[in-house]
């Protein structure tokens, strides 16, 4: 989708003529994540319509008990320390941030008044300001009033290094002031095209100043509040056992009218996924599950039992299969797959379009992953807006074989093909892990028909994915010619996402294989659109990079996107729940409610 | 027999040194796995790399080992465990809120096993090759063979999902009051502990079987029997009493499980016990709380140990402890 074509949809909006859920929806077709394509919107100066809330309830409690189930039970409750979701989700239950992010991608205000705009003065023209007007009237658990002061307190305690935040990426380069009791103004370095990071969602949940003032830097592990929580939201805390149980009760000076709904919250946590899909959807001991990373197959089964739904969220994580670009198998300067030296065989680019060939997604979709991988030809799947339609994907054999026979690679007396004396022979790793392993089997037969010999290899998963960089296993070492995982999109912006293949963040030897980009693929024209995208302000234009930048790593084959990963949740048959791909489960938390 | 102060001084001073040995084996292995606690913030994007570089400085991760251990050492020494990584609680804490689980669960199946044990063995062994004999024996062999994990989900499918009865997510704190907690909290241990009881009375009943068989067929039996004795206290007085000695030593040795839960019953059931706790921290490489719970195991498997021997030797005054 070019800029002209963004353009034009956006005038459409405007006008009326199409809704702004079917932009949002184009623009997920095209690869751009419905954040973004809000923010394409907002930034139009077309008001964003408030979504209605979904909320049925009409007093403050009375719901009896919400019961959920994470089958990795929290294991810490200070949102600046909170590294997994399961330490996200058990602190969100106290704690909120100024605003969050729902399905579509829109900032919802939470304990902000409104969201800022260009329109309203919250965002500066030059995109180095915003200013966030916060609601009066909100009371910490412990009856403190809520100010700008703790608003500043919070980027203080994260930002400090001593602390050991592990938010600190989203503060450190901020700067936040308070202007009066109820604004708060947060400078940025640079004009920053994507500046709802601090102080929004997952990463900007707020704790009290009151409470925490004392123990901020180096004895930041000493406040006896990181164990029991003091928020501003919907439930109050109540007790928790690391590991296995989080627990809240009806918060009565909640400051949104009517919630929350439920009386007690109790958030267990343990056990494997299959069981807890099991105890929402077929027994209903409990009324919601988190991350059922279970085969749809099994799933579908446990739904019979009538008792509960599973809930598919879509979002950026994807399971791609990336080629490196660099010789594994040699060292150069005592280095494997060092940047200096070429791939063998991916370096032509004949041989990575046939494994695009040969690579039978459908299948891998339809077999494997059910509804909870959905084939794609794109790196990036959401928000809608940022989903390129120029790509498709394809499955044919007899193609793959004739770019290969076309480039001069002959079939051999063993049916593997050569050239120059280099044999189509590679080795294909990933995670131990069932859906994989069955993926790596339906590739490697696929491959075999167009004379690609591929020798497939697992590493546990525990070693797999560390950070020992002391292993050759690790997967951002990529010591072999092809390897296959899921990439998370943490944010909605696609900022951080997409520098995977940027030429600064390789993973070698130097960084101790801390960079982000794997396959160790470098081209001009990707940093120069990355570089562009990184302080463009214009939303449309931005968008545009990122949808150039996705069609290059897919056209150039640089990797091979297989499917695109939701969230899968279950969640009991009358519970209603606002669900987020980009935000942490309980972003809408207070919003639960439970149909009679 | 009186009780050999030197001997039990000397095993204690024995002791000493294996637990040392103990510690540095767990100590250094664990140094040398392979794995991260910071794994997840290493390979988070949004989190710089310093993040974790700072908190292995702070928690001092970064020197050699043996440095490690001894600072581990004198800490333990002073009674300080240390404290977790994950979740950044004293380690001590961690286990004291679990304890009183895994005592509970854990506890009242070793001593329902040894409710199911000890009058079937006994009955059994009066009566062999009995069909009593012939059923319990079959039974136990079946008892014996089946894995928890097989045992806990078949009961799970049975009462939860075919019958639904019994809850079989296990929660620790119940809200409700009065009998109602005592009965929540009874329904929900039913299935935990009848997994793990009828493993373990499996294997006693066997025991105490060929124990009291060993006995029952001894010259003083005879002779308790024809001198008119009720069998009812022949078999009590005389057979059990001295059939049980080597059954004693058995459940003693066993008696430190209680404190290292079951892992595999206590994952099917979420209980929340040590077992559980120790799983996790060894899937999150958590150092502090991996190394407290295997040592305390470690240190009660050596003093249940001693007590077995002297227990033993107080039991059985034939045998002296030198």
């Amino acid at each position: 989708m070019t800029e002209r074509e963004l353009r034009g949809l956006i005038e459409a909006v405007r006008k009326g003529s199409i809704t702004r859920r079917q932009f949002v929806g184009t623009m997920l077709g095209v690869g751009i994540a419905a954040p973004i394509a809000g923010q394409l919107l907002m930034h139009a100066g077309i008001a964003q319509a408030q979504p209605a809330s979904t909320y049925k309830g009409t007093k403050r409690g009375g719901g009896g008990a919400l019961k959920v189930l994470w089958w990795q039970g929290a294991t810490l409750l200070n949102p600046h320390f909170a590294t997994g979701t399961k330490d996200q989700d058990g602190s969100r239950i106290f704690y909120e941030p100024l605003a969050g992010w729902d399905t579509e991608g829109n900032l919802i205000p939470v304990l902000a008044a409104e969201t800022p705009t260009p329109a309203n003065g919250g965002v500066s023209r030059d995109g180095k300001s915003i200013t966030w007007k916060l609601k009066r009237d909100v009371q910490w658990h412990d009856g403190k009033p809520f100010t700008s002061a703790d608003v500043v307190f919070n980027w203080e305690y994260a930002a400090d290094p001593a602390t050991s935040a592990v938010t600190i990426g989203s503060y450190k380069d901020v700067v936040a002031t308070a202007v009066d009791a109820y604004t708060v103004r947060v400078d940025y370095k640079k004009a920053s095209p994507f500046w709802a990071d601090p102080f929004v969602g997952t990463r900007g949940m707020l704790i009290p100043k009151h409470l925490f003032e004392a123990y901020k830097g180096a004895k930041s592990r000493d406040a006896p509040n990181n164990l029991k929580p003091v928020g501003t939201g919907p439930y109050k805390f109540d007790s928790f056992t690391p590991g296995d149980m989080v627990r809240g009760t009806l918060n009565a000076n909640y400051h949104m009218p009517n919630r929350p709904f439920f009386d007690t919250i109790e958030m267990k946590g343990g056990g494997d996924a299959v069981s807890a899909a099991r105890a929402v959807l077929q027994t209903g001991e409990f009324d919601y599950a988190w991350n059922l990373q279970v085969e749809d197959e099994i799933l579908a089964k446990l739904e019979q039992g009538g008792k509960g739904r599973v809930v598919i969220i879509p979002g950026g994580d994807i399971e791609f299969i990336q080629f490196n670009f660099t010789d594994p198998w040699n060292e150069v300067d005592g280095e494997r797959a060092s940047i200096k030296s070429k791939h063998p065989l991916f370096t032509d680019p004949a041989v990575r379009e046939a494994m695009n060939l040969l690579i039978d997604r459908d299948s891998v979709q339809k077999f494997i992953y059910g509804r909870t991988g959905i084939a794609t030809a794109n790196f990036v799947n959401n928000p809608p807006k940022y989903r390129s339609p120029n790509n498709k994907f394809e499955f044919n054999v007899d193609k793959a074989n004739q770019v290969l026979e076309t480039a001069g690679w002959k079939k051999g007396s063993d049916g593997i093909r050569e050239k120059g004396g280099k044999k189509l022979k590679v080795v294909y790793q990933t995670s131990v892990n069932q859906p994989r392993q069955k993926a790596q089997a339906i590739v490697k037969q696929a491959a075999q028909k167009a004379g690609i010999d591929i020798e497939l290899k697992t590493v546990t998963a525990s070693v797999f994915f560390s950070s020992d960089f002391a292993n050759p296993d690790v997967y951002t070492k990529l010591f072999c010619d092809m390897q296959m995982y899921t990439t998370t999109m943490t944010q909605p912006d696609p900022e951080i996402f997409m520098n995977q293949y940027v030429s600064w963040e390789i993973s070698s030897k130097a960084n101790k294989w801390q960079g982000r980009n794997v396959t160790r693929w470098t081209s001009d024209e990707y940093d120069k659109a990355y570089r562009d995208a990184e302080g463009e302000l214009d939303p449309v234009k931005r968008t545009a990079l990122f949808i150039k930048m996705n069609d290059l790593v897919i056209q150039n084959r640089v990797i091979v996107p297989l499917v695109s990963r939701p969230r899968v949740r279950a969640s009991n048959l009358k519970l209603k729940v606002p669900e987020s791909g980009w935000d942490s489960d309980f972003w809408a938390l207070q919003d639960w409610y439970r149909d009679a | 027999m009186t009780l050999p102060g030197t001997y039990v001084l000397r095993r204690l001073l024995i002791a000493l040194p294996s637990l040392l040995g103990i510690s540095i084996v767990l100590f250094t292995v664990l140094a040398l796995a392979p794995g991260d606690p910071f794994g997840d913030i290493v390979s988070n994007p949004n989190i710089p790399a310093d993040v974790a570089a700072n908190l292995r400085l702070k928690f001092g991760m970064d020197d050699p080992v043996a440095v490690r251990y001894l600072r581990w050492l004198t800490a333990m020494l002073q009674g300080d465990w240390g404290f977790s990584f994950a979740s950044r609680i004293d380690v001590d804490t961690l286990i004291m809120q679990r304890l009183w689980t895994t005592l509970l669960v854990i506890g009242s199946s070793q001593v329902l096993a040894l409710l199911i044990a000890l009058p079937v063995g006994i009955y059994a062994a009066t009566r062999p090759y009995s069909l009593f004999d012939q059923v319990a024996n079959t039974l136990t062999f079946i008892g014996f063979s089946l894995p928890t994990f097989f045992t806990g989900l078949l009961l799970i499918l049975v009462f939860s999902i075919q019958l639904d009865w019994l809850p079989f997510v296990y929660r620790s704190d119940i809200s409700a009051t009065g009998w109602r907690f005592f009965w929540e909290h009874f329904r929900q241990t039913i299935m935990p502990v009848s997994v793990l009881a009828l493993f373990q009375a499996a294997s006693w009943t066997r025991y105490v079987r060929s124990a009291a068989l060993d006995v029952i067929r001894l010259d003083y039996v005879t002779t308790a029997r024809s001198k008119g004795l009720k069998e009812r206290v022949v078999i009590m007085k005389h057979v059990v009493r001295n059939a049980l000695i080597p059954v004693v030593t058995l459940v003693a040795l066993q008696l430190p499980a209680i404190f290292g839960g079951a892992i595999v019953t206590e994952q099917i059931f979420r209980v929340p016990g040590i077992g559980s706790l120790l799983i996790s921290a060894i899937l999150a490489n958590d150092t502090p709380v991996i190394m407290a719970v295997t040592f305390v195991f470690s240190c009660l498997v050596i003093s249940f140990n001693l007590l077995a021997d002297i227990l033993y030797g107080w039991l059985d005054p034939r045998i002296s402890l030198r």
